[in-house]
């Protein structure tokens, strides 16, 4: 958690809170040192990690596990790669098992072009991963029914797109995004991908979004440890000035310093402007 | 005798085979993993009952960085 967020003011999902209002992924980095130190500096309490086919003469998994486990982190197993829900439900259960948690970031890929979820089989995943216990923290478009019927499905946070996973480009569609903040008020919503920059977590959190989640803004980062920490601050920003209240936006100036009293003023009496 | 495919790998198995023999064969014995045959989900505890047929496909699973 940056030191400039407010202590009373905590991310509750499934019940659970977390002071850190960041989810960052573990993929990407140069070395597991470098990913360790960037989760460190990103003060994040909760992170992704996967679950793929290795040779058993690769121990990279075991290193790997051992490094996850030493950060005391939560845990947030993906689904990422799966094109069904029973694919997906699959995966879900073998990392519950391997991973000892009932948390999920549930994946179901639609299309290979930009990797946008596919909204059938994900209400169905999500829908039979709750009845079996699971917490779904379902990845999603910014599609205002698609996250309807997630909740329906008792999903308790949803986690829809800025943009497509790792391009980098911001809140695309704001129109949509707070169409959905303003719709969906009582459940926590998390930016989940498409993020490459500090300004865009800030931008995030000031539309009332709980928090954001990304990995590859800051494993390519090319100081990963010091995008890190910039994130943290900007999430941390973004949040505060949500929380501070925005001003109105307003078509025409208006003088933020008093004009009664301003010198001068005879040398205005004739201007028409 | 036959063979079976785990993790794109070609395992000679006898008849009858436990898929936790498999697991044994294969090295993942003292590893971190989760199994899925035939693209269902078995769990730990179904290791030694579960007999291997020809032509199932097994995966092992462990863990990685993700997003």
């Amino acid at each position: 958690m940056d030191s400039n967020a407010r202590k009373d003011d905590l991310l509750t999902l499934y019940d659970e809170q977390f002071s850190s209002r960041f989810l960052l992924g573990t993929a990407l980095y140069r070395s597991p040192a470098e990913m360790c130190d960037a989760i460190k500096a990103s003060g994040s309490e909760f992170i992704t990690l996967s679950l793929r086919r290795q040779n058993p003469q690769q121990n990279d998994g075991d290193a790997f596990w051992q490094m996850i486990k030493e950060t005391k982190c939560k845990l947030l197993p993906n689904t990422a790669g799966c094109r069904s829900a029973k694919e997906a439900i699959n995966l879900a259960e073998m990392s519950r098992e391997l991973f000892a948690t009932p948390w999920i970031k549930l994946e179901v890929i639609g299309d290979d072009y930009n990797l946008q979820p596919d909204p059938f089989e994900l209400v169905i995943a999500a829908t039979e991963l709750i009845k079996r216990g699971f917490k779904v923290l379902p990845y999603c478009t910014d599609d205002l029914v698609l996250c309807l019927r997630l909740q329906d499905a008792g999903c308790q946070a949803l986690m829809p797109w800025g943009a497509p996973i790792g391009t980098g480009q911001g809140l695309l569609n704001k129109y949509h995004l707070n169409s959905l903040r303003e719709r969906i008020s009582n459940i926590p919503l998390i930016i989940d991908a498409g993020l490459g920059s500090p300004s865009q977590a800030a931008a995030a959190l000031e539309m009332g979004y709980d928090a954001v989640l990304l990995n590859t803004a800051v494993a390519k980062a090319d100081n990963p440890v010091l995008m890190a920490r910039a994130f943290s601050q900007a999430i941390t920003a973004g949040r505060n000035g949500y929380l501070a209240g925005l001003m109105q936006r307003r078509q025409t100036a208006s003088p933020s310093t008093p004009i009664l009293g301003q010198p001068f003023w005879q040398q205005h009496q004739g201007d028409k402007s | 005798m036959f063979s079976l495919l785990g993790n794109n790998n070609s395992f000679a198995i006898e008849s009858n085979c436990a898929l936790s023999q498999l697991i044994d064969i294969a090295g993942f014995a003292e590893q971190t993993i989760a199994v899925a045959i035939n693209g269902e989900f078995v769990p730990k505890s179904a290791y030694l009952s579960t007999t291997l047929k020809a032509a199932d496909q097994i995966d092992i699973v462990k863990p990685i960085g993700g997003g």
